[in-house]
């Protein structure tokens, strides 16, 4: 996947800025086509999104998931790895500090703590699991991914139907107060939407992959790996320890997703017939992103938005929300084949030297 | 002995629709181009198949409806397919983000469709003609084999017609050897004089029609229309059968019962007294663990095409 | 008289990439039923000359002629169907395929649908007892061992009605007796009719089996020869042509301790061909040890055995004494090792990354660069800016991505960051390849500093002219064997080309 990695460190700015706008004619085409008037559809999504405290609440509970995933992704991406797997850590994570969450008793916070710390953990561990049978073994990181999150999330139905019952329902027993962290008096302001410790442990994480790409050794090295593991290989690096190493982190973030949804969100688990999706959201925004500190940010907002104002859509001007969905697809397809942006915007050459 | 004959049945019905849409993946990676993109295939055949036989009944064609639901989603599946080919072999977009994007793109524009189509609903209209079992004279009255074997689905029966012929396709004729080789080794192909980007641009193209009529299948014989989880991640476990297939039509297809197997065992789990204490989620997780397994005995020696996921340059000799 | 008869003819042949003329003005007959080598140095434009023939890119000037017939060569198909095939040095095989799947692919005889595997099978088996490449139709390509695989490769063009074979370096990767019977085959295949071209820079070879032999050198054509007028010696001298081999100034030979031990290293490929083959060596603080030899005989695979990026099979290496067994990469640099690596893309460089940022990529990990976490950025910064001084790296800044710069100042900023290291022992591959001739002179001297304060430098090329104007001692390596010793005030081109050909003295 070093091509991946080297693709998005030299392309252009332009390019994603150039696949949201044509992404966004797309949708408001296929809308005209469709019957629906694409202003009102536009304009309802951002009624949706700033519409009143709760929305706003909201919608940020929405976009910390989303951040998350697109920087587990990126930070894999940076070493050239392909971590699909996300969505299989999130599971991980969600399922560990549900058990903590609801066997032990602890002191508030201290429990919510634990809860936390250990579905990191467990994230992480299943994130080196992939990296464990990629260097051991050969096993491409995209195949062992796959296989590896429906496994999560078989164990954790079990875990959740032999451990943790909700007898006659489809999902897990509720967590314990003392385990929950949730926002509560912020959450009352924001007339109860579910905001949780994530508002403040996600800037900290993008802080946190800031600094540690442009300032510390252990970035550095890691960046190295990716861009050329044989450079890396040849000054003494030792590449499957990097590998191993960003997978646990990419992994800890994940199941950082995991146990914001169970601990500060709903308080319990669903046993659901998929994994979220949300690993793959995080493929397309460290994709949008370019990898990079502020790109990610901006298009997991981006995205953010667009998805949890797609309901506005749905109920404003009638369009069904899959437009948005269409639409993000439609940027992930321009920005992986730059080529077709190109093609679509005949005078872009032009443009693009004038830039550099 | 009745029991595990109803298994084996019903082994068969969902091994039908993972063994299509494998069968789609397995061909376009034989070619060399990387397929994540089934799941979106199969989604998309779903939703075709769904469409095509409800307008067909409309016009009243009664027992050929979910004929044309099968065509139209070979046919019109193509879009998608051609999407996937323009990104990957135009463009040199990288396959698995390819992948990712179709499946997305799928998903959101067949629920788009739906809601467009039937006024806001979440799935399609029920059809009335779905595909019916089919009884093999004399052969269906064996007991245990009977019932197992011989009472199925006429897309049982096209899925196993696909199995036969596509094996002797890819392993007995030209087109075949072509295919195999382009997967393998492109170079090679091409200084045999062979248009490389031909092989790979009409491999995908049935790809995504053969991993459509996989999603079609489950439409037209199980649930009787579409709807947000008809499809949901079969197309991933096809992709598990392919590689436990080791990229073989009979391969595919033992892949493709063994996982149907084990959705089905859980179905009449209640009836083996002995295997209560086993978690049924057991059952589900087992084939990806197999799976696993199998990528770890063979290692670097797996049988996946050598050139997989590569661009191939002719001007680079 | 069939002899006279010229199936191949070659007028004025140029080929331009950029403002480099890889090939010019370049002669070349061949009669039907000879074996008419092609000789010359690695980069002399034998493989370019031949690719143009195959039709994998097109000539900038001058004609081709196919029996006597002008002809433009559009590809490779077309070429084939000329009767024109060729056995490339990388072989392009299927290696999941059968023996025969591999030669019939693109051609397949068929009954009604399906491949008529038998009558294939028949084809090739006939096809192999007459040429006498013995293979079995039915095994698969990647049980084959190198040799094997080779003789696939000729009858794939065989199978194609070739007429005309292009061998190209042959030879490169097969065994003393792999190399025996491949030069009895193609004395087979002309007696038989068919027409070779063989491509390499190995004396014996040309002696034994050729009828004539074009010499070129930088793209240029030389000289073409009669093999039974002419012996090694006028050839090796046609190939290396005179060089003037300069001493640079340098401070009188005085060698020091031994630095660098090498006792009897063996490394076998896995395919079983001797990689490196018994090498024992030594050199020693203020010397310079020049390894003379063709591109793929061993170097690399010694050069990188000594800083233990690969395992070698037995033997053992020392640096100043201490044996390296056991020890990571890190700590053969740290030992006082530098190491400029062949490839300055793949080894050498993050291509992505900027100048700055190369320059620490050996030593990044050191409390040099790094309180314990932190990168020291500025100080970072400072001192690439003082190697780009110090190394005449001539870029915008030393922010400057290493991509976009020319291979010189790539070069330069390998050897800023390996010089700067202050090692003992300094092993530098192929410094000047590709370089203009002020980075190379540069180079040199920055090579000639270092030996005259006490360094033991261990210096593999390819040029002759480079190894003789920097080396106090050159051992000459072949086929994984250092099959000689000279001083390269006490040498030739001649002897130092015939030795690099497989010919001892």
């Amino acid at each position: 996947m070093n091509a991946v990695a080297k693709h998005m460190k030299n392309r252009n700015i332009l390019v994603p800025i150039l696949a949201t706008i044509i992404a966004l004619v797309f949708g408001a085409i296929i809308m005209l086509i469709a019957g629906y008037n694409p202003v009102i559809a536009y304009q309802s999504l951002l009624n949706k999104v700033f519409g009143s405290a709760y929305d706003i609440g909201e919608v940020i509970r929405a976009i910390i998931p989303l951040l998350l995933s697109g920087f587990a992704v990126a930070l894999a991406n940076k070493a050239g790895l392909l971590n699909i797997g996300v969505d299989g850590q999130i599971t991980i994570g969600a399922v560990a500090s549900l058990l903590v969450g609801t066997l032990v008793d602890f002191p508030p916070i201290i429990h919510g703590f634990t809860a936390l710390t250990v579905g990191v953990i467990a994230g992480g561990l299943w994130g080196v699991l992939i990296a464990y049978l990629k260097t051991r073994f050969t096993i491409n990181e995209v195949i062992s991914s796959i296989m590896l999150n429906y496994v999560a999330l078989y164990l954790s139905h079990m875990l959740i139907r032999g451990i943790v019952p909700q007898e006659g329902s489809q999902r897990s027993a509720l967590i314990q107060d003392s385990a929950s962290i949730s926002l509560n008096s912020l959450s009352e302001l924001l007339n109860g939407a579910r905001v949780h410790w994530g508002l403040f442990i996600t800037p900290l994480i993008i802080f946190g992959f800031y600094y540690f790409f442009n300032k510390t050794r252990y970035g550095y090295e890691t960046e190295v790996v990716g861009l050329n593991n044989h450079a890396a290989h040849y000054a003494g690096i030792k590449v499957n320890r990097i590998i191993t190493r960003t997978m646990f982190i990419s992994g800890a973030i994940g199941g950082l997703i995991g146990v914001f949804d169970t601990l500060g969100v709903y308080k319990y688990m669903a046993i659901s017939t998929s994994t979220s999706g949300v690993g793959f959201d995080g493929v397309a925004i460290a994709l949008l992103g370019g990898n990079t500190t502020i790109g990610t940010t901006l298009s997991g907002v981006l995205i953010g938005v667009l998805k949890y104002g797609s309901q506005g859509m749905q109920f404003g001007a009638g369009v069904p929300s899959e437009i948005i969905g269409m639409i993000i697809s439609l940027i992930i397809f321009f920005v992986a084949a730059p080529g077709l942006v190109k093609k679509l915007l005949p005078n872009m050459e032009h443009t693009k030297k004038e830039v550099q | 002995m009745e029991v595990l004959a109803n298994v084996i049945n019903g082994s068969i019905v969902f091994a039908v629709a993972l063994a299509l849409g494998a069968l789609g993946g397995m061909l376009s990676e034989r070619a060399g181009v990387i397929n994540l993109g089934v799941e979106g295939f199969m989604i998309s055949g779903a939703f075709f198949g769904a469409i095509g036989a409800h307008y067909a009944e409309t016009l009243n064609l009664g027992g050929l409806s979910p004929w044309i639901g099968l065509m139209t989603a070979f046919i019109f599946t193509g879009l998608f397919s051609f999407l996937y080919v323009m990104a990957t072999l135009k463009f040199k977009a990288d396959h698995v983000i390819s992948g990712v994007v179709i499946n997305l793109l799928s998903a959101n524009a067949t629920f788009f469709l739906v809601k467009l189509l039937f006024d806001g609903a979440a799935d399609t209209p029920r059809i009335s003609n779905m595909f019916r079992r089919i009884n093999i004279p004399l052969l269906s009255d064996i007991p245990f084999l009977g019932i197992a074997f011989f009472r199925s689905y006429p897309t049982t029966y096209l899925a196993l017609a696909i199995i036969v012929i596509g094996s002797y396709i890819l392993f007995k004729t030209p087109i075949g050897l072509r295919v195999r080789g382009t997967g393998e080794n492109p170079g090679s192909v091409d200084t045999a004089g062979i248009n490389v980007y031909k092989i790979k641009f009409w491999s995908v193209m049935l790809s995504g029609s053969l991993s459509a009529l996989g999603g079609a299948t489950i439409v037209l014989t199980s649930n009787g229309n579409f709807s947000f989880n008809t499809i949901a991640g079969q197309g991933y476990i096809a992709i598990a059968a392919v590689i436990l297939g080791r990229w073989k039509p009979y391969g595919v297809m033992w892949g493709a019962l063994l996982f149907g197997f084990a959705q089905a065992i859980k179905d009449q789990i209640q009836i083996f007294p002995s295997f209560d204490a086993i978690p049924t989620e057991v059952f589900y997780l087992l084939p990806y663990v197999i799976t696993l397994i199998a990528l770890i005995l063979t290692g670097s020696k797996s049988k996946a095409p050598k050139a997989l996921g590569t661009h191939y340059d002719s001007s680079v000799k | 008289m069939k002899r006279v008869e010229k199936v191949l003819e070659l007028k004025n042949i140029s080929k331009k990439f950029g403002e480099f003329y890889a090939n010019k003005n370049i002669n070349l007959e061949i009669g039907r039923g000879q074996i008419h080598a092609l000789l010359g140095e690695n980069g002399a434009g034998k493989s370019t000359l031949m690719s143009t023939v195959f039709g994998l890119h097109q000539p900038d000037g001058g004609e081709i002629y196919v029996y006597e017939r002008q002809i433009k060569i559009e590809n490779p198909n077309h070429a084939i169907k000329l009767g024109i095939g060729m056995v490339h040095q990388h072989f392009k095989l299927v290696e999941d395929f059968t023996v025969t799947e591999n030669i019939i692919l693109g051609m397949e005889p068929k009954i009604g649908h399906r491949i008529n595997m038998k009558s294939a099978t028949k084809e090739v088996k006939d096809l192999s007892e007459k040429y006498g490449l013995k293979v079995d139709p039915n095994s698969k390509v990647e049980n084959l061992a190198v040799g094997v695989q080779q003789k696939v490769e000729i009858l794939k063009a065989l199978y194609r009605g070739a007429n005309i074979l292009i061998f190209d370096e042959p030879t490169a990767v097969l065994t003393p007796d792999e190399i025996g019977e491949l030069l009895d085959i193609m004395k087979t295949l002309v007696a038989e009719g068919k027409s070779i071209v063989l491509i390499t820079h190995k004396l014996n070879e040309i002696m034994s089996v050729a009828d004539k032999c074009t010499v070129i050198r930088r793209g240029e054509y030389i000289k073409t020869v009669d093999i039974k007028d002419t012996d090694e010696n006028e050839l090796a001298q046609l190939m290396v042509g005179k060089t003037i081999s300069k001493q640079l100034d340098k401070n009188p030979f005085n060698p020091a301790d031994k630095i660098l031990e090498i006792n009897h290293l063996h490394l076998v490929s896995k395919s079983g061909r001797k990689i490196l083959d018994d090498v024992s060596l030594t050199v020693h603080g203020g010397e310079v040890l020049g390894i003379a030899g063709v591109d793929g005989n061993g170097q690399s695979e010694l050069v990188e055995s000594i800083v233990n990026m690969i395992e070698t099979n037995t033997g053992e290496i020392k640096i100043k004494g201490q044996s390296t067994k056991g020890k990571s990469i890190r700590d053969i640099f740290e030992s006082g090792v530098s190491y400029v690596p062949a490839d300055r893309h793949k080894h050498g460089l993050v291509l992505d990354k900027n100048i700055s940022e190369n320059l620490i990529l050996i030593e990044y990990y050191k409390k040099q660069y790094n309180d314990g976490l932190n990168l020291k950025k500025m100080l970072i910064r400072d001192e690439g800016k003082q190697k780009m001084q110090a190394f005449d790296i001539r870029a915008e800044s030393e922010a400057t991505i290493v991509r976009g710069m020319s291979g010189g100042n790539q070069q330069k900023v390998i050897l800023a960051r390996e010089i700067s290291r202050n090692p003992e022992l300094l092993i530098i591959v192929q410094p000047t390849r590709g370089l203009d001739i002020g980075a190379i002179n540069f180079i040199h001297n920055q090579i000639i500093r270092l030996r005259d304060q006490g360094v033991a430098i261990l210096l593999v090329s390819f040029e002759l002219e480079e190894l003789l104007s920097l080396s106090d001692r050159i051992n000459i390596i072949f086929d994984g064997k250092i099959i000689g010793q000279v001083d390269p005030n006490n040498t030739n081109d001649t002897e130092l080309g015939l030795m690099m050909a497989g010919k001892g003295v």
